[in-house]
């Protein structure tokens, strides 16, 4: 099993701590795993991205130049990551504020209007881990006890109280994402 | 040539036990010899001799290492008080002083120097003020005074050209972290009594972990100044202790 | 507490996590991009409150390497960290404290140059950290980790080494390693040397306080007679010979049967790795020779390859080519030796090198 990702979207979307979770749910389902970050003045309001490989094999490269999947949550990201993405792979999208949907055929699509729902919900904080329930549907790379405890050991514990509500968030990203092709 | 030998009884001083019988290359007249003296007797007086750790500089001074018989670190240029503010944090019940010029302590070290004095750290400064960069061969000081020359202001030190001497006791002074901060002088005998007064004074404030402590001492410099000892000591009191005025600057217990 | 804990951790934060296990006195430092993690990191887990260790935010790298300096002259176990400008602030101190024969840990987390350059991914800084960077002829023992756990793993073997050789070492990572998470094992609480172990280890040379039973201790760089300094002088280089001889540290990843090596240190190791994976699926005989002390270089394996018979080498570098040099000295003439590197700031994907080496060696 090796599964590289990349999420991407803009700094304040939950892009790394959501790397995180499933990092560390990786590392609770004895995987090994990187999580590998754009950093620096990109994570104040600009681009934020972070590639997460998990493997059952000692990961070489942290960096890749394709990816198993990638999660995309703004327009720029979209530009730079559609072409990346390894033919047969998964490519999914939080469809707001995207003018220019996905082109590809020979990748699997997936929108998941997160930022909607979460508005909808008044609960912008669960945006990020509604989507990692999403792409748990489609990729269902680990457990979800495993991931219910990678939440927890990456949340700082005065969000512990928030434990139910993200994993609800988790499960009803996996409801609501849907297949475009 | 016969050997004079003084009589227990007419022997009314020694040399301090820490000061070693190396030859000191300091020239004649140079205070740096009267404060070395001051401060070897006050480690022995105070008991510290097995806890005292001496930074040297780079200047005149960068032997004083040879002269007093403590184990000493040599600092680069400057350094001198981080040095010593990194030894005293993890060896808190050591006596730990920096013995500096002017030079040192207030050009190019001014950093490190104002910094370890606004943390409060509980070391001793032994600022040596001559007004001048003796040892490489008398060039301008930060301290050097409106008018005077130079190797460096050859036609005496113009503001226009060479900015102003400043005095970096009175500026640690405003320092919550600093706690006693005198200027003293050993040009007489009776300024070596106080000097050495405040040296210890100095010396009982960082190992009672009161803060940091300055003792400026105005000095001469008779070869970079051109003069003979004597006018040097004359010259010192007519025209350094006017813009460098003695006694303590601020003396407080630590909030 | 277990013998063995498996963590999710950044480089930065191992880095931290690790000197407070090893038993470290003492931490200086001035936060800069990509490596504040670092102090970030001890002063939110309060060793002094556990194991008694000093950490203190200076006013400056300069200010951060003279206690560095000062604190072990003292005979204690102290760092800090930095990253390409702060390192270069430090240069002044690094000389010293080779000068001085001082142990202490240097970690510098590379950001791409030169000025103030960016703060993302370098390894520009490979000849200030091997060839000097200071003044004088002196060396750093320089450990390149690849991962968060060998950054773990490199500050007790940095320390280990520094006091066996009394010199100064370094940790040459990056803001990629810095930044990475991973997993890591980490080791078991050492405890610190009490005082009392110190003044008897280091009762010879450390200035802790003259003790009634022994001369003076004077740590000083200071020798003005040039006969004297000159026996200063060879006495290093025979301490950096003896490093040379009993310290290369160096990984070899399917060099055995290779046509054509990669050498690469660091991240660019890492990513290297996958290019040869990439070259073997391919059925090209690629081989990788990772560095892992700097220096100490692996030059006699690098000629033992080249001797070999080895068709060419590719120095992969996220610089504009400095290890290459050494490779190319290591190799003397036996075999081509390439560079291909990125800079400011870019890294290359594993792609990329494979298409470099096709391209400056295998078609030739």
């Amino acid at each position: 099993m090796k599964e590289t990702l990349i999420i991407a979207g803009f700094g304040g979307q939950g892009v790394l701590s959501m790397g995180k979770i499933l990092a560390y749910s990786g590392v609770m389902q004895d995987y090994e795993v990187t999580w590998m970050p754009s950093y620096g003045p990109e994570m104040r309001g600009g681009t934020a991205n972070v590639t997460v490989i998990l493997s059952d094999r000692k990961i070489s490269s942290p960096i890749a130049h394709e990816f198993d999947t990638a999660i995309i949550l703004n327009q720029q990201s979209m530009e730079k990551f559609e072409p990346m993405v390894k033919a047969g792979g998964v490519l999914i999208y939080d469809t707001n504020g995207i003018s220019r949907h996905p082109v590809r055929a020979d990748i699997s699509v997936y929108a998941i209007d997160a930022t909607a729902e979460c508005a909808k919900m008044g609960q912008a904080k669960l945006f990020n881990t509604m989507i990692l329930g999403g792409y748990l549907k489609v990729r269902p790379v680990v457990e979800m006890e495993n991931v219910m405890v990678g939440l927890k050991k990456s949340l700082p514990e005065r969000a512990w109280k928030m434990l139910p509500q993200n994993e609800e968030a988790i499960r009803h990203g996996g409801e609501i994402i849907r297949k475009i092709r | 040539m016969a050997e004079v030998e003084i009589k227990q009884e007419n022997l009314v001083y020694t040399k301090p036990k820490l000061i070693t019988d190396n030859v000191m290359h300091y020239c004649p007249g140079c205070s740096h010899g009267t404060v070395h003296k001051l401060i070897a007797e006050v480690v022995e007086e105070m008991g510290l001799e097995d806890r005292t750790v001496g930074i040297s500089p780079v200047g005149c001074s960068v032997f004083a290492y040879n002269y007093i018989d403590i184990d000493w670190i040599e600092a680069a240029h400057g350094r001198a008080l981080a040095i010593a503010s990194a030894v005293k944090r993890l060896w808190p019940n050591n006596m730990v002083f920096t013995y500096q010029g002017d030079g040192d302590l207030s050009a190019i070290g001014t950093a490190e120097s104002i910094h370890a004095a606004a943390r409060g750290e509980n070391v001793v400064a032994i600022y040596i003020n001559n007004a001048i960069y003796g040892m490489t061969g008398g060039q301008m000081a930060p301290t050097t005074l409106l008018g005077m020359k130079t190797s460096t202001t050859p036609y005496g030190r113009d503001p226009r050209l060479n900015g102003y001497p400043y005095k970096i006791a009175e500026m640690m002074a405003h320092l919550d972290g600093a706690t006693y901060i005198t200027r003293q002088s050993v040009h007489t005998a009776a300024n070596v009594r106080k000097c050495k007064r405040a040296i210890r004074k100095a010396f009982e404030n960082a190992m009672a972990g009161n803060g940091f402590s300055l003792v400026e001492v105005v000095s001469t410099c008779n070869s970079g100044w051109k003069l003979s000892p004597v006018d040097s000591n004359r010259w010192l009191e007519e025209n350094m202790l006017p813009y460098y005025p003695l006694g303590d600057i601020k003396d407080v217990k630590k909030e | 507490m277990a013998e063995k804990e498996v963590k999710l951790m950044k480089g930065n934060e191992v880095i931290a996590h690790a000197a407070i296990r090893y038993g470290c006195d003492g931490y200086f430092g001035y936060p800069i991009t990509p490596q504040s993690e670092v102090m970030e990191t001890l002063m939110e887990l309060k060793p002094w409150e556990t194991t008694g260790m000093v950490v203190l935010q200076a006013e400056s790298e300069v200010s951060s390497i003279n206690m560095v300096y000062g604190a072990a002259a003292t005979g204690k176990r102290v760092m800090t960290s930095s990253s390409s400008p702060g390192i270069s602030l430090m240069a002044e101190g690094l000389s010293y404290l080779a000068g001085a024969e001082l142990p202490c840990l240097v970690v510098n987390c590379q950001r791409g140059g030169p000025g103030l350059g960016t703060i993302q991914p370098s390894q520009g800084d490979y000849f200030q950290a091997v060839k000097g960077g200071g003044h004088g002829d002196y060396h750093l023992i320089v450990l390149a980790p690849n991962s968060v756990q060998e950054m773990h793993d490199h500050v007790a073997l940095a320390f280990d080494l520094a006091f066996k050789y009394r010199n100064p070492a370094m940790i040459l990572a990056d803001g990629a390693i810095g930044q990475m998470m991973e997993k890591v094992v980490l080791a078991p609480q050492r405890p610190r040397k009490s005082d009392e172990e110190i003044k008897a280890e280091c009762r010879s040379w450390a200035a802790f306080g003259k003790q009634a039973d022994r001369e003076r201790n004077i740590v000083t760089s200071l020798e003005l007679q040039s006969e004297k300094m000159e026996v200063i002088n060879l006495r290093l280089q025979e301490k950096y010979k003896a490093m040379e001889e009993n310290e290369v540290r160096y990984e070899a990843m399917e060099c055995d049967d290779a046509e054509y090596v990669i050498v690469a240190f660091g991240s660019s190791a890492r990513i290297c790795s996958a290019t040869v994976e990439m070259a073997r699926a391919e059925g090209l005989k690629v081989g990788l020779l990772r560095p892992i002390t700097l220096y100490p270089f692996p030059t006699k394996q690098i000629a033992e390859l080249a001797t070999r018979g080895v068709k060419g080498f590719l120095s992969a570098e996220l610089n504009a080519g400095q290890m290459v040099e050494d490779v190319r000295l290591a190799v003397n003439g036996k075999a081509p030796v390439e560079h291909y590197g990125r800079q400011g700031g870019m890294m290359f994907n594993p792609d990329e090198v494979l298409v470099a080496l096709k391209e400056k060696l295998i078609k030739k």
